[in-house]
């Protein structure tokens, strides 16, 4: 027999507007399909997260569009380009400025590894100076890779347990 | 055909103004001293008014004259250019007259030359460091400065303390390769063409 | 901590007491605007010197993107370079490509054939548009109109296809070589050139209604940060740039290269010098490009797309190199000395989408350069940003900045 399914779904009178869940989990939820990303954009792979952005790609499907310039509005800071030895403090800074909970992708080989730039002036990955989730390869790495990388990320954030670091004291 | 009647021209400005060996543009070697004065007269005079390209050259660590100025002008009435080298005096601390009171663009050309090359512009207006940050120590385009670079510090005080990142030199792992053109076979073995540093020389560490 | 932020300089309360019993006394603001600002289009920096909203110095601060190109070239052969020139102005890869590997030519003396020719000014030509679509998309997204942004990306997608089939990447496409190009043309890829160019036209029509009359962007654009004809020679701007203050110079038109000549098309010309001059110039420069590219493909030659003969240029076939033993030996002296250029000075200036960009190249024979200076058109029109900005309000700066359409790959180096 076929029916309509309609009890199973979420019910506010038959539940009376609670769900009973674990906290981490309800976290998580929010937080992985809300990913701001605070758009490193410094060379060429800043074209690719544009491309990412407009409509072909269109990174609103995961939850990523709202590219913000503020870094206190943002989650994920994705380092588009090449970091150079002037440029690195100042990514540091607006890394720093990010609120917590935040994550980092470094996109392409530059950012990843220095890529092809081994000169004088490139620092040799943005690891050097900030902590980076999940780097991208490629040069520049196509719209996709970077689409797969952020479910990557939201692999790993929806397997966070922040409500046990809530009771820990920050030493 | 140009550059002989621009070569009569110029030498009337300075005796000393000779053709510069070139495969495209009429080019011309010119003393440093009336270096200004050539270029004003192949502005004024002869329509090359827009300045599209100043640089530098280093000649090689025991060249003398070891660095070389070099102008690029564009007639835009005519569309050909013309190209103005001059040599600076001191090795050490090269010194050449700015143009930027004829065109102001060449500001940022005549910085980034000092920038990284080192070549100071006499009566510049505002001779700072244009490219790599300003308490940079090197000058990388020096031809004894290795692609790699050298070690130093970061410059924000604050990062450098919080993250502890050093500016090191890049890791090279013995390339870009390239081998020498030469008729012994034992020495085509591609090899870094960078010879600032190799088994007779110390290599930066990092 | 290093959260807190330097840049801000207010006086203290004591201070700014003792300047309000002078009445009326203005005081300085200083602003950093940029290096990661959403106008600055990547990495530039603006110390700006405020009195009030009005802007009463500026100075811009580069090198946020300075990678160390010249350097690098002294260090690698010509060919090993070539991807290095995909990355200055990474808009316009194709472009770049095209006008590095003409002046190395130049320097040799060897000629590429006709069909080489036209190949790289029909790329040319495409990446002129797809680098005006983004530069178009960037300036209007930066004064309010987010529409333009998705319209244009949409079609820089459909050219990126283009670019994939025929260099096989989105836009690091590495697409020349030194006397030569890489690949030919693959089976009716032209067509699909021309059927872009017709689906493009009526788009950008769309586009200019959009823009062209809307009231929001004309006030925003019209007026503001004029140049001159003289300011623009004085300071070496080139490109759209420098044709919207008048100054009729294109480098395609009056030191025709790669076979220009042979096209018919008109130099768009600005009156004013201001910001809306500068996207109508734009505008009209991609409807020139579609013309372009459409006589290049009408009278497309056939033949070899490189210059078979420059033996010691350009590296064999690679059937024949694995077949037959001259071939191999050739091919491995070419990868590892590279291509053996002879001695000598060359300059040679080419019309890239942003202004004239220049390789000076100093040989002193061998495969590898002695110096290599690269003159990029942003870094030149930038410098007259310290001159331009006196005067203007701050709200004018995305505009003018987004009117420039400068790309800080190419500026840095
Ligand atoms: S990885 Fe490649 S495309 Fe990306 S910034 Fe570096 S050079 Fe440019």
């Amino acid at each position: 027999m076929v029916s309509s399914n309609a009890d199973i779904g979420y019910n506010s009178k038959v539940e009376g507007g609670v769900i009973v869940s674990k906290a981490d989990a309800v976290i998580n939820w929010i937080r992985t399909h809300s990913l701001w990303p605070m758009p490193m954009g410094l060379a060429c792979c800043a074209i690719e997260l544009m491309a990412a952005g407009a409509s072909k790609f269109d990174i609103s499907r995961f939850g990523a569009e709202v590219m913000r310039f503020s870094p206190r509005q943002s989650d994920v800071m994705i380092v588009a380009g090449t970091v150079t030895y002037k440029m690195a403090p100042i990514v540091r800074r607006i890394y720093d400025q990010m609120a917590e909970p935040k994550w980092v992708i470094a996109m392409g080989a530059c950012a990843s590894s220095g890529g092809m730039y081994r000169s004088y002036a490139t620092l040799q990955g943005v690891d050097r100076i900030v902590p980076v989730d999940v780097y991208i390869s490629g040069c520049p790495p196509r719209p996709e890779a970077l689409l797969d990388a952020l479910i990557k990320l939201q692999d790993k954030v929806s397997t966070e347990t922040s409500t046990q670091n809530l009771f820990k004291v920050k030493s | 055909m140009i550059a002989q009647d621009l070569l009569v021209a110029l030498q009337g400005v300075s005796s000393e103004v000779a053709e510069r060996e070139s495969a495209d543009w009429p080019s011309f070697n010119c003393p440093i001293d009336s270096l200004v004065a050539v270029l004003k007269v192949l502005r004024d005079n002869h329509g090359y008014d827009m300045l599209v390209d100043a640089t530098g050259m280093d000649n090689g660590v025991d060249a003398s004259p070891r660095f070389t100025v070099i102008y690029h002008l564009l007639s835009t009435a005519n569309h050909v250019y013309v190209r103005v080298a001059a040599d600076c005096a001191d090795s050490e601390n090269p010194v050449a007259p700015t143009v930027s009171g004829l065109w102001p663009g060449a500001d940022w050309h005549e910085r980034e030359a000092y920038d990284l090359l080192g070549i100071t512009y006499e009566n510049h207006p505002d001779m700072r460091r244009i490219l790599m940050w300003d308490s940079y120590p090197h000058h990388p385009l020096r031809k004894d400065f290795p692609l790699a670079g050298h070690e130093d510090d970061l410059w924000d005080e604050e990062i450098r303390e919080e993250t502890g990142t050093k500016v090191i030199p890049a890791p090279m792992a013995g390339g870009p390769f390239v081998s020498k053109s030469s008729n012994f076979e034992a020495q085509k073995e591609p090899r870094a063409k960078d010879e600032s540093w190799n088994e007779k020389k110390e290599k930066p560490e990092g | 901590m290093a959260t807190e932020s330097k840049e801000y300089s207010m006086p203290d309360a004591a201070s700014r007491a003792a300047q309000a019993s002078e009445e009326f006394e203005t005081e300085k603001l200083e602003l950093s605007m940029g290096p990661s600002h959403p106008s600055t289009h990547g990495v530039l920096r603006l110390n700006l010197e405020l009195d009030g909203e009005i802007i009463q110095k500026c100075d811009p601060v580069l090198g946020y993107l300075h990678r160390g190109d010249e350097k690098i070239a002294e260090n690698m052969t010509y060919n090993q370079f070539v991807p290095y020139t995909d990355r200055l102005d990474y808009l316009a890869p194709l472009a770049n490509n095209a006008i590095y590997a003409i002046a190395v030519e130049k320097l040799t003396g060897i000629e590429v054939p006709e069909r080489c020719q036209a190949i790289r000014v029909l790329t040319s030509e495409m990446a002129r548009i797809s680098s005006h679509l983004l530069g178009l998309g960037a300036y209007t997204m930066d004064v309010g109109a987010l529409t333009v942004f998705m319209i244009t990306f949409t079609e820089r997608e459909n050219l990126y296809t283009l670019f994939e089939e025929l260099t096989g990447a989105r836009f690091t496409t590495s697409y020349s070589r030194i006397g030569g190009v890489t690949r030919d043309m693959p089976d009716g890829w032209m067509d699909r050139v021309l059927g872009f160019c017709d689906h493009f036209l009526p788009l950008l029509d769309d586009v200019e209604s959009l823009l062209s009359r809307n009231r929001v962007f004309v006030d925003r654009t019209a007026d503001i940060g004029i140049i001159s004809k003289e300011d623009a020679i004085a300071y070496g701007l080139t490109g759209p740039n420098a044709r919207a203050s008048g100054l009729d110079l294109d480098l395609r038109r009056d030191a025709p290269y790669s076979g220009y000549e042979k096209y018919d098309f008109e130099v768009a010309l600005g009156e004013n010098g201001d910001c809306y001059d500068r996207y109508l110039v734009r505008m009209e420069e991609m409807r020139q490009s579609v013309r372009i590219i459409r006589q290049v493909i009408a009278q497309m030659p056939e033949g070899p797309y490189r210059a078979e003969d420059a033996k010691k240029i350009i590296l064999p076939h690679k059937d024949k190199t694995l077949t037959s033993m001259e071939e191999l030996i050739q091919n491995f002296m070419i990868t590892t000395e590279g291509p053996q250029i002879p001695a000598g000075e060359v300059y040679f200036e080419g019309e890239a989408p942003k202004g004239a960009l220049g390789f000076f190249i100093h040989s002193k024979g061998g495969g590898v350069p002695y110096r290599m200076k690269i003159r990029g058109p942003s870094f030149c029109n930038l410098s007259i940003l310290p001159k331009l900005c006196v005067g203007v309000m701050v709200s004018d700066i995305p505009s003018i900045l987004g009117s420039f359409d400068f790309v800080m790959g190419e500026c840095d180096r």
